[in-house]
């Protein structure tokens, strides 16, 4: 049988395929019902996990905590108890000290029929990851879903130890129909599609360095790809910080004049840049080797 | 937004324990089923939130259907609806009562 596609895969079937057979123990499962008030008072429909799973497992025998976010509710967006759930589990960690927290995300950022309450929701996410990584337990992201991760949550991505991206995830800080609705369609043309994955795509984040690692879209690649980071990853300080600023002020040095991915992947000294959006993903990695920015 | 409720009774009860367990997603013509062992051992509760006002004849009819099918006793299902079809509540009512038989959702 064909491994299951995570982009096609909802949160709780990637979870479960995810971590080792049957090690996943929820917190606040459905039964619980705690969902978003917010919603109700809205009169919109809401669902009784919030859109979100979290708890524990095992993945490789090794303890960690996890979390999936529901991308066909509400574009996985993050509410005040969808947000809650999160910051609960990273800080958890704090307490439990597992190998490691997974964050499956696939999310458009804040749910704003929350307004404020889901943008401290995701600020509150922000600040625990980076409390989380300062006691030395890595976190670490997998975006490959339908939704891809924008806004706030891009950000939070952006902020954990790795991320594991297939080449149909997708991250960014606004998103493609932002882009277009604030800039104009000359700016950015949200329904060209080629466009939309060659700029904000896994395989264009793996070749600027934001995904650490790009995989199959499969469940199990993912898995793979998570278990090969745990315990490779260095504790987080001050000195990564200011290396991290450091290589992004290169990056933007040597492209920040280039008006197309095509023109970054030709000054990565890659051959044939044009034919990199239709290569599978092991004949994309062989052909860029180690060029990456 | 509505709210509906169906009370079945005569039954076959459920052999007990059973795990809860939660079919589909809240999303767009999709709906999520949680399907839970609660209540007296004969009786089937169903509750509905919909986005779709005024379809309450058709809910009947497609839970008649499902209860007529599996004489579900002592169980409680909760549904939150945005748009399914009938069809489509239908199956996602198949697919968890077959993970709550012990199969897989």
């Amino acid at each position: 049988m064909k491994p299951k596609s995570y982009y096609e895969a909802s949160a709780r079937e990637r979870m479960a395929a995810f971590l080792d057979p049957g090690s996943f123990q929820e917190f606040l499962p459905p039964t619980d019902r705690v969902s978003s008030p917010h919603l109700r008072q809205l009169d919109q429909p809401g669902a009784f996990d919030d859109g979100i799973l979290v708890g524990s497992g095992r993945l490789a025998g090794h303890p960690v905590l996890a979390a999936a976010q529901e991308g066909v509710f509400m574009g996985g967006a993050v509410g005040e108890v969808h947000g809650a759930k999160l910051v609960g589990l990273l800080e958890r960690t704090l307490v439990t000290r597992p190998a490691a927290v997974i964050l499956l995300l696939e999310t458009g950022g804040v749910r704003l029929h929350e307004a404020n309450a889901g943008l401290v929701a995701v600020s509150e996410v922000m600040h625990a990851v980076l409390a989380v990584r300062v006691a030395g337990i890595p976190v670490l992201v997998l975006d490959g879903g339908q939704f891809g991760c924008f806004g706030g949550m891009g950000i939070v991505a952006a902020l954990c130890d790795a991320v594991v991206m297939s080449e149909e995830g997708r991250l960014g800080l606004s998103g493609p129909e932002v882009i277009e609705a604030s800039r104009g369609v000359e700016e950015f043309d949200s329904r060209d599609r080629a466009l939309v994955w060659r700029t904000v795509g896994g395989k264009h984040r793996y070749l600027l360095g934001e995904a650490t690692r790009l995989v199959e879209d499969t469940v199990p690649a993912f898995r793979e790809a998570a278990i090969g980071l745990l315990g490779t990853l260095p504790v987080f300080g001050l000195e990564d910080l200011e290396a991290e600023h450091a290589r992004l002020q290169g990056r933007l040095e040597r492209f920040g004049d280039c008006r197309e991915s095509f023109e970054i992947w030709t000054r990565l000294g890659i051959e044939d840049p044009q034919a990199l959006p239709l290569l599978e993903t092991s004949a994309f990695l062989a052909q860029v080797g180690g060029k990456r920015g | 937004m509505e709210s509906l409720t169906f009370e079945y009774r005569g039954g076959v009860p459920i052999e007990s324990p059973r795990i809860p367990v939660i079919a589909g997603v809240v999303g767009s013509g999709n709906l999520e089923i949680l399907l839970e062992a609660e209540g007296p051992a004969d009786h089937c509760t169903i509750v509905v939130v919909t986005a779709a006002a005024g379809f309450g004849a058709i809910w009947q009819a497609v839970m008649d259907d499902f209860v007529a099918r599996h004489k579900p006793g002592g169980v409680r299902l909760s549904i939150n609806d945005v748009g399914a079809t009938p069809a489509v509540v239908s199956l996602r009512l198949e697919q968890a009562w077959d993970a709550f038989q012990g199969g897989s959702a």
